[in-house]
């Protein structure tokens, strides 16, 4: 009577499969260099998403700031980057050479010490992962400890979000203040701003994101993916069931926060700048719309999401640019109020039953009889 | 009614125990013991505490002042998840069960095993808990439904399968509360029988209000009024209480 509860099911192999060839095979061979890394910079919110997904989709915690964790994640990868652009042979014409040039405009004279260890691309790495880990752990404790839920705890990650973007303008001298870093060259030595960079670069996102899609597909099929949904809807029951579920949620939080920061790394090494216009409270919407368009419960989903509005952004917003604000918060509203499961909900309502009645009647039209306990329901 | 030692039998002693919100004392020093396999039944008016007193219990709502010993734990000081672990069931009185899992989702997070995060995560649902699993599935009428979204049960069903969720948990004090209200007339029959089955080898703390059923069930009775205890014993003695007549059973 028990069924195993198997990795992929057939649909989401299906997904999985059409998935990668779209990214691996089909967008490489059919995009030139300039559209792949327009959809390499899609893919980084692919990851925000995907995080979304989890903490948002399935354990019901909506969270209005990702753009902190990008952000941190992205910030983190330029220091490396703007460290090495800044070697004394490239400053030599600023009083001070060896340090970033925005800290020579801002009268600073030494390499501030928290800027020190990012000479070394091991830190860095670890930095892009554990500083967004980090505080998205001391956030949730402090919110799901004391029983902060709901729309507050959205506000109060829209606070940070606000409150982070401020800090790096107003911060000018560490940060680079609102202009960002800019002009980041090679990483090791290894220029990133060719078209063969960005083409390898691509294929490394796309093989991180794949990594990215499995971790929380593992997740979500462990009973801590369960706990996650049971969380969402009753939450008390799952207190009364012995588990302590501000550790659940800030297990969730955390696991989003790195999502999103390795796309926010991601995103300054393909497009070779970082600044606070994609830390801030707009940018963090925008991330949760993405995961609403794709389906907020759908991990596949989300991808497609963040692909199709970034593409529609990029097109509609190059002819009409007054008009896209307004089309992206038509979109949310249309979403929310017609297909609150997104793309992946009007996938699995209407599109799903044809492909599945399609095959049904070809395999019983060949007198296939082997496999119909795959698709039967269990009892 | 403050009593300074506590004989060792007891598994719950509830003493001198008080709420208040904004003054209004919901319990007033109230105190009771519950033995092991004891089935205790409280009842009362609207508004007397009950609901109250298992808020209490099981760490929901935190106590102005007093004590709660449970194997000589101190309840008061601890949080609801660490009180469940201690072995302390709790049934609401509305069905609260995961609708969008499956019932056999749903036993599965109460089987009291790998209750920390990374317990969750590396938890594997192995024959022992597919056995328990179907053991309990079988006990609460809910065998073939296993694979059913909870969401799909009826009123009846949801609240067996909340009861299937304590019983997996192996609780050692079970608190339920009006476990057959709402029901319909053969579903309330099945719950009897099926409360009858899950009450056995633990203590049990019921509230509800159908005299019929307390007094199928209740080793001793607790009536509850205002917060504070108007009788207890037997149901033969409670029921010919003066006082507990004139507040409630009158009506």
């Amino acid at each position: 009577m028990i069924i195993n509860s198997r990795f992929l099911n057939r649909s989401e192999l299906v997904g999985f499969i059409s998935l990668a060839l779209l990214l691996i095979v089909i967008l490489p061979l059919t995009l030139d260099i300039f559209r792949l890394n327009l959809v390499a910079k899609y893919l980084t919110y692919a990851f925000v998403a995907i995080g979304l997904v989890m903490c948002w989709g399935y354990g019901g915690i909506l969270s209005l700031g990702q753009g902190v964790f990008f952000g941190l994640g992205g910030y983190c990868m330029a220091m490396f980057l703007k460290l090495e652009a800044s070697s004394v042979a490239n400053t030599k014409i600023q009083s001070t050479p060896g340090i970033p040039d925005f800290m020579d405009w801002n009268q600073i004279t030494s390499l501030p010490f928290f800027w020190k260890p990012f000479h070394s691309l091991p830190f860095t790495l670890a930095a892009i992962v554990v500083v967004p880990g980090l505080l998205a752990y001391i956030i949730g404790a402090a919110m799901f400890k004391r029983r902060v839920g709901g729309v507050y705890f959205s506000i109060i990650t829209q606070a940070i979000a606000a409150i982070l973007t401020i800090l790096i303008v107003g911060q000018q001298g560490y940060t680079g203040g609102i202009n960002g870093m800019t002009d980041l060259r090679t990483l090791l030595g290894w220029d990133i701003r060719t078209d063969h960079a960005k083409f390898v670069l691509y294929f490394v996102e796309v093989a991180l994101l794949f990594g990215c899609i499995v971790a929380a597909q593992f997740i979500r099929l462990t009973k801590l993916g369960r706990i996650l949904v049971a969380m969402r809807e009753q939450e008390d029951r799952v207190r009364f069931s012995g588990y302590s579920v501000a550790n659940f949620k800030i297990f969730a939080f955390c696991a989003a926060a790195v999502f999103a920061a390795i796309g926010g790394a991601l995103f300054t090494l393909e497009v070779g700048f970082m600044s606070p216009s994609f830390v801030g409270i707009v940018p963090s919407i925008e991330m949760v719309i993405y995961t609403a368009v794709g389906g907020r419960m759908s991990i596949f989903g989300a991808v497609y999401g963040s692909l199709l509005v970034n593409f529609a952004k990029t097109s509609l917003s190059e002819t009409f640019p007054q008009l896209w604000l307004f089309g992206l918060g038509a979109l949310f509203i249309a979403v929310v109020l017609a297909f609150p499961n997104g793309l992946s909900g009007i996938w699995a309502d209407y599109v799903q039953p044809h492909i599945d009645r399609l095959l049904s009647s070809r395999k019983s039209s060949w007198g296939d009889n082997g496999s119909v306990a795959d698709g039967a329901p269990a009892e | 009614m403050l009593i300074g030692h506590q004989p060792k039998e007891f598994l719950l002693a509830v003493s001198g125990l008080t709420v208040s919100f904004d003054g209004f004392k919901a319990v007033n020093d109230l105190s009771f013991y519950v033995e092991e396999n004891e089935i205790r039944v409280i009842i009362g008016p609207n508004g007397a505490g009950k609901t109250t007193v298992l808020d209490l219990i099981c760490g929901k709502t935190k106590a102005t002042s007093g004590s709660i010993q449970f194997r000589g734990k101190e309840l008061t000081r601890m949080k609801e998840n660490e009180i469940v672990q201690t072995g302390v069931g709790r049934k609401f009185q509305t069905p609260s069960v995961f609708e969008d899992l499956t019932v056999l989702e749903n036993l599965e997070i109460s089987y009291p095993r790998g209750r920390s995060v990374f317990g969750s995560l590396t938890f594997d649902r192995d024959a022992k808990v597919k056995e328990r699993i179907e053991e309990v599935a079988e006990i609460i009428f809910l065998k073939d439904r296993l694979d059913t979204y909870a969401a799909l049960l009826s009123h009846g069903q949801k609240q067996w399968l909340e009861i299937g969720m304590l019983l997996i948990q192996d609780p050692d004090l079970l608190m339920l509360d009006e476990p057959v209200a709402g029901m319909s007339v053969s579903e309330r029959a099945k719950t009897a029988e099926l409360l009858n089955r899950i009450i056995r080898d633990r203590s049990v703390l019921v509230i509800e209000h159908d005299m019929k059923f307390v007094e199928d069930i209740a080793h001793k009775v607790t009536v509850l009024h205002q917060g504070q205890i108007l009788s207890e014993g037997t149901m033969e003695k409670v029921k010919n209480d003066p006082k507990v007549i004139e507040v409630y059973l009158g009506h």
